[in-house]
């Protein structure tokens, strides 16, 4: 299924290492910080940018909750072996527990955005130490969908995944030599015990995949997708998480009051004199 | 034309909205390529200024008889070259220019005349449009600018067609885009490649692509500087998306031969055209 949307994984590596290179030293720097969680967007973006700067020009950091899935970080720790990568390990559970217990916060999304949102704080933090730009692992399947975290697993410097559909990133993982347990499993925000993406979206990413490809890329109508044979409902599902999340990825609205408003009519690149 | 013209395309990188920094850059360029003996330099589309320019625009506007223009004129005695930049005009108005200085002066300017604004394009909101296509007043050749989106309607060429131009110069900032295994290459820089071939063909003219490098903002410039014979062949390129020179050779002979193979111009009816515009301007 959606063999359409085949990379050339050739081209497509130039451009991404290029564009890693490239934009980090706009910012004057030429390190990256890359937070591995054990999946496959993560590991993806580790293997980019070590291909792009060096292994030894990216820290990978894992960052484990007390309930999650051990898999989790000994895939992590698989992939930055793997790729020659220095790795840090830095426990959230004190971190995230120190606000959840205190609290009393028992619902799920509301624990997994708290601990996204401190894998965030360290990675900033690290950035820091390490000198190095935080690049991001959120493929354009799950930004268009809004399945991440916003300020969470959604914040970051630059993106190398973010125009790649999840289909476009399995197949660069393979060319990549991505180890195998990670690509096999099943995609996983690794919340709760046996959570998987799939199950809470409600459909399986190649749906999604089928279905965003022709809405954003090809303009497809919704009478044209039902015309192509989708399903009103897969078709409906998805339209509605894409124009319901659209707020997580512009930035924040302001209140126009004067001439120019930054966003609006205030418009500079951040590439301005870089 | 002369019987041979050196010619250096070169897909640069420049600094979004530092235009001293990029004078410097053609400054140095310039300088090399004379005593290379090359004598017609081509840079890209906006090469003193960057791409994506939006609110920059107005702050890196050059009149003509900026001292900026007039060092880079003055660092062409002996040489000709193709550069672009921002044209602030008496009357207020911002242009998308390409100069063309020549032997210690701008000899010409084109102000672009398709301005692109669709998909991740908007010049229309900050630039004019040219509304002019005129071959340029050259010792070296007869030559016609298209800025990027002009050399995709085919009016600009075949008014340079009709000019009997020797060579087409577009100078460009295409970024790169279209990846998918069904693509050949990359899918955008395909699309040039059979562009400017056909714009080669129909003209039976030299085309000389001069396509930045770089990147703004995410959005990489796809390079691949190109130059095509007036048969349509393409006759080298820089076959990447980083920064580079392709240097080489125009010749009179093979623009002559081609025209008496395929006497394009000689059979064309510009007459006939003009009558049927008017004829479409009379129906509507």
């Amino acid at each position: 299924m959606n063999e359409e949307l085949d990379l050339d994984c050739g081209g497509a590596l130039q451009l991404l290492t290029a564009f890693l290179r490239e934009e980090i030293a706009s910012a004057g720097m030429d390190r990256a910080v890359v937070g591995l969680s054990g999946g496959i967007d993560s590991a993806l973006s580790l293997a980019l940018c070590a291909r792009a700067l060096g292994p030894q020009n990216v820290l990978a950091v894992l960052m484990p909750y007390r309930t999650s899935n051990p898999d989790s970080a000994s895939h992590a720790t698989l992939v930055a072996d793997h790729f020659g990568t220095p790795r840090r390990l830095v426990d959230i559970s004190a971190m995230a527990d120190g606000y959840l217990d205190r609290e009393d916060v028992s619902d799920a999304t509301r624990r997994g955005n708290v601990m996204a949102r401190c894998r965030m704080t360290v990675l900033y933090d690290l950035s820091v130490e390490w000198r190095g730009l935080v690049v991001g692992t959120s493929n354009k399947t799950e930004m268009l969908l809004g399945y991440s975290t916003q300020w969470g697993d959604a914040a970051h410097a630059l993106n190398p995944l973010g125009d790649l559909y999840k289909h476009q990133v399995y197949q660069l993982s393979r060319h990549l030599d991505v180890p195998l347990p990670v690509i096999e499993k099943a995609p996983s925000a690794d919340l709760f015990e046996g959570q998987t993406d799939e199950a809470d979206l409600g459909f399986s990413y190649a749906e999604a995949d089928a279905v965003l490809w022709r809405m954003v890329d090809l303009r497809f109508r919704r009478a044209d997708l039902l015309a192509a044979g989708f399903a009103p409902e897969l078709v409906d599902g998805v339209a509605r998480r894409v124009v319901r999340n659209q707020y997580k990825r512009r930035p924040p609205v302001i209140c126009k009051l004067g001439y120019r408003t930054i966003n609006q009519d205030f418009r500079y690149l951040r590439d301005w004199l870089a | 034309m002369r019987d041979t013209v050196r010619f250096r395309l070169c897909q640069t990188n420049p600094r979004l909205g530092a235009v001293q920094s990029n004078l410097d850059d053609h400054l140095a360029r310039a300088e090399s390529a004379r005593a290379d003996g090359v004598d017609l330099l081509v840079l890209p589309e906006l090469s003193l200024t960057g791409y994506f320019l939006k609110d920059q625009v107005p702050e890196v506007a050059l009149r003509r008889d900026a001292p900026e223009l007039a060092r880079l004129a003055g660092a062409t005695r002996g040489l000709a070259l193709v550069a672009g930049f921002v044209e602030a005009s008496d009357d207020g108005r911002h242009f998308n220019a390409v100069g063309w200085f020549e032997d210690g002066r701008l000899v010409h300017l084109h102000r672009k005349v398709q301005l692109v604004h669709y998909g991740m394009f908007d010049e229309g909101r900050d630039f004019a449009a040219g509304e002019r296509y005129e071959p340029v007043a050259s010792d070296r050749l007869r030559a016609g600018l298209l800025t990027c989106e002009d050399a995709w309607h085919q009016d600009g060429s075949l008014l340079y067609f009709l000019d009997g131009v020797d060579a087409v110069v577009v100078p460009s900032a295409s970024p790169a885009r279209g990846v998918l295994a069904s693509d050949h290459g990359l899918a955008s820089v395909d699309a040039w490649d059979k562009l400017l071939a056909a714009t080669a063909t129909a003209t039976t003219s030299y085309v000389l692509y001069a396509n930045r490098s770089g990147w703004e903002d995410g959005i990489g410039f796809s390079g691949h500087s190109a130059v095509y014979g007036p048969d349509g062949e393409r006759i080298a390129r820089l076959a990447t998306i980083d920064t580079g020179c392709l240097d080489g050779e125009l010749h009179r002979a093979p623009i002559e031969r081609q025209r008496v193979m395929t006497p394009l111009r000689r059979d064309a009816k510009p007459w006939l055209l003009a009558r049927e515009l008017r004829r479409r301007e009379l129906e509507a």
